[in-house]
């Protein structure tokens, strides 16, 4: 590939702002988060965007490219191209500092409060907890621990848009880790905290958290695991109650 | 137009879902009004009804069969993604064996009609 790409770029901070039109030279091979760096090194170094690992594992890259959350620092140009053009802002769904650099204090609490701190069951002076590889609750936790909390699904998710109370993919994610987590005691105090206003029920599966995560993890299964435990156990106390 | 990020096949069926849903509802009442013709106004029911021989009206049919076949199908879509904890390619297989079993059987009747 040679030749000038044309790029524009969210500048602004807060909610002022518009896009602005850069000329960045075409290359072979070249993600996104090169075309940014390329303008922020070459044409104007006041750009504000956020990156750490470059490798896909820190998850701090995360940029609306073409109007698609994406982590930039796998992203290459040539997949997402549209027209010669690209069009790179800050992640939906969350307030903007400056440019392309989101404020993520929003996601992160959300993290905490659907279960982000790990309740253990036993102290570091008990043994260690055995847990099977192949136990069913395990394999189900694993199946999300490779977040790595870039945000994407929560910028990809219309519900977040609707409703700012709403906790999230991500978050409800992490809880549905926890309550298959056999370390974790209190199971029922997790389910009972993602189960309420802004929980779980509040998803209309739209799937798009699971499209567009670039881990491929599949918060959309996990938060209908959450609806579903949270049924069975509603459904549990009403036949107690009886 | 459809943003970016709404681009696929999930979020379309959630929006046809949505949409077949209200036009249904907003249907209803008119459904139940010329029901009650049959009680309070006979003949108009009668000319109503003749109506239905229109290709126009033929047409109006389908789309309304159209819409609640897909809002059933997308019901189903969702009790089976969120209470059956069931793997994608699974899903796939009780998806494609429902349809076949619709299928076989909406083709059964359209012969016995």
């Amino acid at each position: 590939m040679t030749g000038m790409l044309e790029v524009s770029v969210w500048r602004g901070s807060g909610e002022e702002g518009a896009y602005e039109s850069y000329q960045v030279p075409a290359r072979e091979n070249q993600t996104v988060l090169d075309v940014v760096s390329w303008i922020q090194q070459s044409v104007d170094p006041s750009l504000t965007y956020r990156y750490a690992c470059r490798v896909g594992m820190c998850g701090s890259c995360a940029m609306m490219v073409n109007g698609q959350p994406r982590w930039t620092c796998r992203t290459h140009v040539k997949r997402v191209l549209e027209r010669g053009g690209l069009r790179v802002g800050p992640l939906r769904n969350l307030p903007v500092i400056k440019d392309l650099a989101a404020d993520m204090d929003p996601f992160f609490d959300k993290w905490v409060k659907a279960g982000g701190v790990h309740p253990p069951s036993r102290t570091r002076y008990q043994p260690i907890q055995p847990v099977r590889p192949d136990d069913p609750g395990r394999v189900e936790a694993n199946k999300a621990i490779e977040c790595i909390n870039c945000s994407v699904c929560y910028a990809a998710c219309d519900t977040v848009t609707g409703n700012p109370d709403y906790l999230g993919p991500a978050a409800l994610q992490r809880a549905w880790t926890l309550f298959n987590d056999a370390k974790v005691q209190d199971r029922q105090a997790i389910l009972d905290g993602v189960s309420g206003a802004g929980g779980c029920h509040n998803c209309h599966s739209q799937g798009s958290c699971t499209r567009f995560c670039p881990n491929e993890l599949d918060p959309l299964s996990a938060i209908a695991g959450l609806k579903r435990a949270s049924a069975r156990s509603f459904l549990k106390q009403r036949r107690q109650e009886c | 137009m459809l943003k970016p990020h709404r681009h696929h096949p999930l979020w379309l069926a959630y929006m046809l879902h949505r949409l077949s849903g209200l036009a249904l509802a907003l249907f209803l009442p008119v459904h139940f009004h010329v029901l009650s013709m049959a009680i309070t106004r006979p003949e108009s029911l009668d000319h109503f009804l003749s109506l239905a021989a229109n290709p126009m009206v033929k047409l109006m049919e389908f789309g309304l069969v159209f819409l609640l076949a897909v809002h059933f199908f997308g019901g189903l879509r969702l009790l089976v993604l969120e209470f059956l904890p069931w793997s994608p390619g699974q899903k796939s297989l009780a998806a494609a064996s429902v349809a076949g079993a619709f299928l076989i059987s909406g083709t059964f009747l359209l012969r016995a009609v």
